[in-house]
């Protein structure tokens, strides 16, 4: 398998730095100020096929791979990490799953929205007793007539508000123990009993909303579960599985933005007579964060590259999140660090790369919930 | 309605410019599709859109000018010409017409578009000889390219505001910022990029033994560092001394 990226997925690196610097990164510092849903970037979004990035043409996506997806997800999060956390819950938890495990009519009928951009998927699985532990999740779905009614509270819901499709994870069978009895429905946002309550106000990704879904006798038709009944648990393991390639994408790109910025912000600082890169103090750290970077780069990509062979890349993709978010956590503090007391206030993106970044070790399984992963696959 | 836009690769613009040891460019680097191109591609799939027909990119380069063949092609251009000879680097304005006039005739397209200039030879003489070379009418410096019938009608661009002209097609354009900002290339455009035809030309094909430039560079000096300007301090009398300044030096 070559480590080189093929001249196609070059192109479109190219094309989305294009998008993601000239449309995406100039609304950055504002869009995290004001704590502003980038209305602006993510039809443009739209426009260009970035919000149907692994939906097949023929569903009116543009059909790319998981490699491809992560170059994107990479590019837009290297301009503003809040804009590129919607387009990839939207792809990547939101759309695939209605790819992997929906009939064709539910294909047919939300797929080439959301590819379009017109509707905004959310992933809804947390509740508040339910975190790392989702399978003890409580929302229930009830059968009724010749559907099912929706009963609970969700919490840490990405694009809440603006999602016109929710995937809910509900459970369907209430003598079941943890997975066993969890199914997933497509409950569009407009169905009576639909609510979203609390945004939360969070530390960073400020221009993503983040919050509480709140499901009161919310009917929803048979033909709106998704895959089979009471074996709705493993499809969002399967979600969140190619889903933290996802993520490793988004850390990959606030990682490298944090070092190049701070890279060259070393370069133009100077005192005591010369430039602050000429520390030989900081050379060596800006020699290691560049190769922790390179190195979560290949292990991030190597994820990606498995997963669009289809090959077995659980373990990979978990290794990968660990990994890449922990470097750019690690990256964005010591670019605070490195930009000194400017690193601090909100004139330079370094405090925004600082408090973004650490979303990332946290959602679609904290790093310890990968480590479990990691272990589970070691001990077999 | 045929439509053919000239497009250029460059030397990336936002990075400093070389020269090589013979006094030209120093295209090794990072390159890029013009700039000014793109509103030309954007201008001719406008054209497209309203209209009907094709949008044939035609360029002149090296082989790594493929890419910025490309770019056009994944914004929405139908397919692309290049002319490519080792014979050909450092070609000037004329040589650069002429080839491209060769290219493009036996296309017979209804509108030629291209750049009001490049942003790195920034000569601005190659559509006009163009123009000439293809027997057209030209309209240089339109924010706006209308057809009506056979009639291709410009908003050509003025300091007080633009003039209203009018030619017949088939003729040659140039166009400026003002056409509207270029699209972006949208994934579904990138992917179908890579199918869309690139007709590679050799010289020979264009009827002509080799390129031979009428004018080659002689010597590069460094412009003259800027004199350090009069700083005027207003002691009352600012606004008069200003004044006399510009009109000593005829800007009023
Ligand atoms: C910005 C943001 C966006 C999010 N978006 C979504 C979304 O769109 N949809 C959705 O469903 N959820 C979303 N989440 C929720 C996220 O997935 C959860 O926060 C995460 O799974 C952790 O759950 P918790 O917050 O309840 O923490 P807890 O599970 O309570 O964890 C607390 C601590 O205990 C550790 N821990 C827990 N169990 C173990 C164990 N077995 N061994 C060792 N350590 C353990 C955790 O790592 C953590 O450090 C989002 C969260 C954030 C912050």
């Amino acid at each position: 398998m070559s480590l080189d990226l093929s001249t196609d997925n070059q192109s479109l690196r190219a094309a989305v730095r294009d998008y993601a610097q000239s449309v995406v990164k100039p609304q950055a510092a504002e869009t995290d100020r004001l704590h502003r849903f980038p209305e602006e970037a993510i039809s443009a979004a739209g426009e260009l096929d970035l919000m149907g990035i692994l939906i097949p043409s023929e569903y009116g996506g543009a059909g790319l791979d998981h490699l491809a997806f992560t170059i994107c997800i990479e590019e837009i999060a290297a301009a503003c990490a809040s804009t590129a956390v919607i387009v990839d819950v939207h792809n990547s938890v939101a759309c695939e799953p209605i790819l992997l495990f929906g009939t064709e009519e539910q294909k047919r009928r939300w797929l080439p929205p959301m590819a379009r951009g017109e509707v905004l998927g959310a992933f809804a699985l947390t509740e508040p007793a339910a975190g790392s532990d989702a399978a003890s999740l409580k929302t229930s779905a009830r059968r009724s007539g010749d559907g099912y009614v929706l009963n609970g509270t969700k919490v840490f819901i990405t694009n809440l508000g603006k999602a016109g499709l929710y995937l809910v994870f509900a459970r369907t069978d209430p003598e079941a123990a943890g997975a066993a009895g969890v199914s997933a429905f497509l409950v569009p946002a407009d169905t009576p009993g639909v609510k979203a309550g609390q945004v939360f106000s969070k530390m960073g990704l400020n221009g993503s909303p983040t919050g509480e879904l709140v499901l009161e006798d919310v009917s929803v038709p048979a033909g709106n579960l998704l895959g089979e009944l009471n074996r709705g648990f493993r499809i969002a393991m399967r979600a969140l599985d190619s889903g933290r390639i996802g993520i490793s994408g988004q850390a990959l790109g606030i990682g490298r933005a944090a070092f190049e910025d701070a890279l060259a912000y070393t370069k133009e600082r100077e005192q005591f007579g010369q430039a602050v890169a000429q520390f030989q103090g900081l050379q060596w750290l800006l020699a290691d964060l560049a190769t922790q970077l390179e190195a979560s780069r290949l292990l991030t990509y190597h994820a990606a590259r498995l997963c669009s062979a289809g090959k077995p890349f659980t373990t990979e993709a978990s290794m990968a999140k660990l990994f890449t978010t922990d470097t750019a956590m690690w990256i964005a503090t010591n670019a605070v660090q490195l930009a000194g007391g400017y690193g601090y206030v909100n004139d330079y993106p370094f405090e925004r790369y600082f408090r973004d970044a650490k979303a990332a070790q946290i959602y679609e399984g904290s790093n310890q919930v990968q480590r479990i992963v990691i272990a589970r696959e070691l001990l077999r | 309605m045929k439509i053919v836009v000239t497009v250029k690769q460059i030397p990336d613009p936002n990075a400093p410019q070389k020269l090589t040891s013979d006094n030209r460019l120093d295209r090794g680097g990072e390159a890029v599709l013009d700039p000014g191109d793109e509103y030309g591609v954007e201008a001719g799939l406008k054209l497209k859109e309203a209209h009907g027909g094709e949008v044939v990119l035609v360029s002149m380069g090296p082989a790594k000018a493929a890419d910025a063949i490309r770019k056009g092609l994944s914004m929405g251009a139908d397919r692309a010409i290049h002319v490519s000879d080792d014979s050909l680097a450092g070609a000037d304005a004329l040589l650069t017409a002429q080839i491209l006039a060769a290219a493009i005739k036996p296309e017979n397209p209804d509108l030629v578009i291209c750049g009001t200039e490049s942003t790195d030879g920034s000569t601005g003489m190659v559509p006009p000889m163009l123009a000439e070379l293809l027997g057209m009418p030209q309209a240089t410096f339109a924010k706006q390219v209308e057809v009506k019938g056979d009639k291709v009608s410009v908003h050509r661009q003025t300091n007080e505001g633009y003039e209203v002209v009018e030619a017949q097609a088939p003729a040659l354009v140039t166009v400026t910022a003002g056409v509207g900002e270029p699209r972006y290339a949208s994934l579904k455009g990138i992917m179908a990029a890579r199918s869309k035809e690139v007709k590679k030309v050799e010289l020979s094909a264009l009827g002509i033994e080799k390129g031979s430039p009428a004018e080659s560079v002689e010597g590069v000096a460094d412009a003259e560092t800027r004199k350090a300007g009069e700083v005027i301090e207003d002691d009352g009398n600012a606004a008069e001394r200003i004044l006399a300044f510009l009109v000593q030096v005829k800007a009023v």
